[in-house]
């Protein structure tokens, strides 16, 4: 590299020069612009004179926007190479301390971002004479922001230091997890699970599950609940008898907490817990557990365990699992599919299906069946539609024949309803549908809606069906096609409806690409030549766009015999835009 | 405290007053809320303009033992709310500051929320005393060089100190919640989420969300001339997060528990003192509605003020307030006059004392009362600049209500109901109060 400030005149200092006067620029963009360019300056000015000058004026200026603070915290994490690699990573270290204490969280968050990752590049004796201090400044800092960032910087310095400051840093944690602000105590209560992972398993048993067992039980219900974060985490790390009695108590007092919002929290968390504490606590604790949170009082709490039934009924040790679910689960099921909320029963819906596989061909007819019929039959279309988006489960294990007579109705009452959203919805599941119940029932019972999608009066659907149309062909192959999709999609360009003209030639475009160019060729494309002609303007500057996409696929003759008539023909159209399109085929196609 | 328990009662003395002198009252200038922040070092003021004034305690003695000054100086004004206007429902939103909560401080700044019927902001109040000097390519007057060979080494500017600027930025804009006027904002104890309430609900927001809120709260009927009852005021609980009261205008407050349910419809206990039916007239509905709600300090007791009375409930008993103090009870023969003059529906608020021995409430003719809890003995004192010097002693105000009037009384006749205290706040360690009179604000200090 050039010695940096050198005194003779240099033309590409300037645009260095602008960079490093923006920085403080009036104009917030511009700022922003040259703080994300950093390394460019910082390169300029040569790693000396980047630890010298350029950080410490970067730690004074730490009053921004937050948009450049994050930025500023960002870059700051990759600069280690540009202030003289691992040797002299420490000199980041003031600014992102500064960065660590501002109010706004994203910029917080990012500023421990990166000293977590230069952590990594700090030298053993850097990181005790340097970063430690760092840490415990910001874990004594006056402002809980200060005390909040600290949170998670133990988990990258705790295994690297010697035995004494390894004490003194789980003082340090022990006090933040008794800090008077609750927003610190969230904070550590977030952190408890990853610090758990590095600590030595003796003094996560006498310091940490205290820690834990506290915060667990703390007066405001937003620290307990992520208390319960720390739970999976600190669970996985011991063996089945410490689980039992250092952790158990506590996530049973969790899932009776007074307070829905813990208890929602477990439920969410329900699959890691029951993966962490193992099979034995599962089947004496867990499974009763379940069944009270599928039993709760609050709509949001058996919403989220609804949610969970699947994956939980799954995890289950398998000797005695089918008994568990049937005599456990599915009693609390059956009440839950004709909840009094919406939310429960369309959880409910989305997993369902998937217990199929795990019951078996005779329990699902029996047992199951009756319930997707419930729920296909719900007022709530959504309850119906997280049904039928997950026949493939059933499918499998019953065939759908079983359920078919049920789905057909319910299939139909979507199509129609009057909700344009809950008629796209269905659409987009017709492919998937077609190929679970076979061409034969599809062609005897859903032919008539996709007419009607494709004439529906909003464009989205009419989209949507034409999507679909191409799908379809794809799953039931060139005859299906020529013999039901192509001569319905052909009479629409006779159609009154403008609108409808327009949507036989979108789905002429993306038939074409599944149908390839014989097929094209002979049905197609004469319907196409023939609306160039159409009375309105938009059909045919259509014809000129949808030529241009179809013309790659034809060979040279038949273009020149046919396509590029028609297009010379539009070429010399009235309508300005008819012309505009023609002239672009023409262009594209190599013909003008 | 303990001294003045010992020698009765406070002494009041005037400290300051703010604002013009001028009779004539520009709208504007009306001030809407006072506000102290958490140490007492800051006091926000809005007004019907939309703009926030912030105070600063005077500085010199801070740190040190024995008496501070009690005086407040102008520390930073800014614009927070313009008029705006609806198209869609075709309504005008007035720019008036309904209220202001100051959050805790997590770093060398003040954040605040201020809200108008509709939107609430959250502000950033900071100082700012340095600035970057020395750049490449401007000189120091900030116009560019134009010679670009006369680069021939990159500076890298250095920051130097100057004098002190306040700045006050908007951090995020809380809107399009609220159908209906919003009429408190309450900031939580887990210092993360905060309540706003409207006629017919109250919404919960966390302070980092500006694109969503929940509705906790909802007492609209199906059915809008089923409406029978409205909500005036609601608060959070000042340590448990997840409780918080809401009053209504039949004069019932309700406590509820976010931990039982999502939706707190259903409240955990309520608040209500039967009607007396000796006092039954046309009016009772009205005066009973509550214009304000305040939990104590130590959380154990509601605030209320109703029209002629502040009560003073524990969260223990919902059956009937323990402290009950009449404001102006001259006034309930006058309740006719007060209807057709529209004043019997002001909205008074009301405040405790630091240590939750007084509470403190507003009257008519500029008059403000202030109630011992320990030695139940009360005082009516005025907000008047006229005949004041700092430091002077107020004298006690005493409304004749008999026909005979005694030496310094006022006959209720004589009140003025134009001249009104709704908006009071005191300090949160300290028996310093400020009182919003129309375009003043006065500040006052106790003295044992």
């Amino acid at each position: 590299m050039a010695a940096p400030g050198d005194a003779s005149t240099d033309d590409s200092l300037y645009p260095i020069a602008v960079l490093i006067d923006e920085l403080r620029n009036e104009d917030v963009q511009l700022r922003l612009n040259s703080i994300k360019k950093l390394s460019t300056i910082a390169l300029a000015l040569g790693v000396e004179r980047t630890r010298k000058e350029l950080i410490p004026f970067l730690t004074d200026t730490i009053y921004d926007e937050d948009e450049v603070l994050l930025a500023l915290a960002e870059q700051l994490g990759l600069f280690t190479p540009l202030v003289g690699g691992s040797e002299f990573v420490h000199s980041l270290l003031p600014p992102l301390e500064s960065l660590a204490t501002v109010e706004e969280t994203v910029v917080r968050d990012k500023a421990v971002d990166s000293l977590r990752t230069i952590a990594a590049q700090h030298s053993v004796s850097d990181l005790e004479a340097h970063f430690v201090p760092l840490l415990k400044r910001l874990a004594t800092g006056d402002w809980f922001t200060s005390r909040m960032s600290a949170c998670g910087l133990f988990s990258v310095c705790y295994p690297r230091v010697s035995g004494a400051l390894k004490t003194e840093l789980r003082q340090n944690f022990r006090n933040l997890c008794g800090d008077d602000t609750p927003m610190v105590r969230r904070a550590v209560a977030g952190k408890l699970g990853e610090f758990a992972k590095v600590i030595e398993i003796d003094n996560l048993k006498t310091d940490l599950i205290p820690l834990f067992t506290a915060l667990a039980a703390d007066e405001q219900d937003s620290v307990r609940l992520l208390a319960m974060e720390a739970c999976g985490s600190i669970a996985s790390l011991l063996a089945a008898d410490d689980t039992e009695q250092l952790v158990m108590p506590t996530l049973r007092e969790a899932a009776n907490d007074k307070s829905w919002r813990v208890r929602y929290m477990v439920a969410d968390k329900f699959t890691e817990l029951q993966k962490a504490v193992g099979p034995e606590i599962t089947k004496n604790d867990l499974v009763p557990a379940f069944q009270n949170l599928l039993k709760d009082c609050e709509a949001e709490v058996r919403a989220a365990a609804a949610q969970k039934v699947k994956d939980f009924c799954q995890n289950l040790p398998a000797d005695n699992r089918e008994q568990v679910i049937m005599t456990g689960i599915l009693p609390c099921l059956k009440e839950l599919v004709s909840d009094s909320n919406t939310h429960v029963k369309s959880a409910l819906a989305s997993v369902i299906m998937g217990l199929s596989p795990v019951l078996g061909k005779d329990n699902t007819i029996e047992h199951l069946l009756p319930l997707f019929l419930t729920q296909l039959k719900d007022e709530c279309p959504e309850v119906r539609l997280n049904i039928i988006s997950n026949l493939d489960c059933v499918n499998e294990v019953i065939g759908v024949k079983q359920l078919s007579q049920s789905i057909l109705p319910a299939i139909v009452e979507l199509a129609e309803d009057t909700k344009w959203r809950v008629r796209l919805a269905i659409i987009e599941y017709m492919p998937l549908l077609a190929g679970q119940l076979g061409v034969e029932f599809f062609d005897e019972k859903l032919n008539a809606l996709f007419m009607a999608w494709l004439l529906d009066h909003v464009y989205a659907i009419r989209e949507a069906a034409t999507q679909n149309l191409k799908k379809l062909v794809e799953k039931f192959g060139l005859d299906w096609a020529q013999a039901t999709a192509i001569p319905k999609v052909l009479q629409m360009s006779r159609d009154q409806n403008y609108l409808h003209r327009l949507t036989c030639l979108f789905s002429i475009n993306l038939l074409a690409e599944v149908c390839g160019a014989e097929v094209t060729v002979r049905l197609m494309i004469p319907t196409v030549f023939g609306m160039a002609g159409d009375a309105v303007a938009n059909v045919r500057f259509n014809v000129a766009k949808t030529l241009q996409k179809l013309g790659p696929m034809l060979d040279q003759s038949y273009l020149q015999s046919n396509v590029k008539p028609c297009l010379l023909k539009l070429k010399g159209d009235t309508d300005i835009d008819v012309q505009y399109y023609a002239v672009e085929a023409l262009d594209v196609l190599k013909m003008a | 405290m303990d001294s003045a328990a010992n020698s009765g009662d406070l002494l009041w003395c005037f400290s300051q007053v703010k604002g013009t002198v001028e009779e004539d009252v520009t709208e504007a200038d009306i001030i809407s809320c006072v506000e102290f922040n958490s140490d007492g070092e800051l006091l926000a003021t809005g007004d019907k303009g939309g703009r926030v004034v912030i105070f600063q305690r005077d500085q010199t003695g801070k740190g040190c033992d024995g008496p501070r000054s009690g005086e407040y100086n102008v520390y930073s004004t800014f614009q927070s709310h313009e008029p705006e206007f609806d198209y869609l429902k075709s309504l005008e939103i007035e720019e008036k500051i309904n209220k202001i909560r100051w959050l805790k401080r997590c770093n060398a700044a003040h954040f605040l929320l201020s809200t108008n019927d509709k939107t609430v902001k959250l502000w950033k109040v900071s100082e700012k005393r340095k600035r970057a000097e020395g750049f490449n390519l401007r000189d120091g007057t900030g116009s560019l060089m134009h010679d670009v060979s006369s680069i021939t080494s990159l500076r890298v500017p250095v920051v130097k100190s100057i004098d002190l600027m306040v700045e006050a930025s908007p951090r995020r804009v809380f809107a399009n919640a609220h159908t209906y006027h919003i009429n408190s904002i309450s900031i939580n104890s887990d210092w993360m989420t905060f309540l706003s309430a409207d006629d017919l609900r109250i919404n919960l927001w966390h302070l980092e969300v500006t694109d969503q809120s929940f509705n906790i709260v909802d007492i609209k009927p199906a059915n809008m001339e089923e409406l029978t009852e409205v909500i005036t005021a609601a608060e959070f609980h000042p340590t448990e997060c997840h409780l918080f009261v809401y009053s209504s205008s039949k004069g019932t407050i309700r406590l509820c528990d976010m931990r039982s349910q999502a939706l707190c419809d259903k409240h955990a206990k309520m608040f209500e003192e039967p009607e007396d039916p000796a006092n039954r007239s046309f009016f009772s509905e009205i005066i009973s509605s509550i214009s304000d709600v305040k939990f104590s300090h130590n959380g154990r007791y509601l605030l209320t003020r109703d029209y002629l009375s502040l009560k003073v409930w524990d969260l223990h008993m919902d059956s009937k307030p323990v402290e009950s103090y009449p404001v102006h009870e001259y006034l309930r023969s006058k309740l006719c006059a007060l209807y057709e003059n529209d004043c019997i529906f002001d909205k008074f608020e009301c405040a405790w004392s630091g240590n939750d021995r007084y509470v403190m409430t507003g009257s008519y003719n500029n008059f403000f009362r202030i109630f011992d809890r320990e030695t139940r003995r009360d005082v009516t004192l005025e907000a008047n600049r006229e005949n004041l010097k700092p430091r002077q002693v107020l004298k006690p105000r005493r409304v004749c209500t008999s026909g005979k009037r005694k030496k310094d009384e006022i006959s209720v006749d004589c009140l003025d109901f134009n001249k009104k205290i709704l908006h009071t706040a005191w300090h949160p360690t300290e028996n310093i109060v400020s009182l919003a009179a129309t375009n003043n604000f006065y500040l006052f200090q106790g003295r044992d």
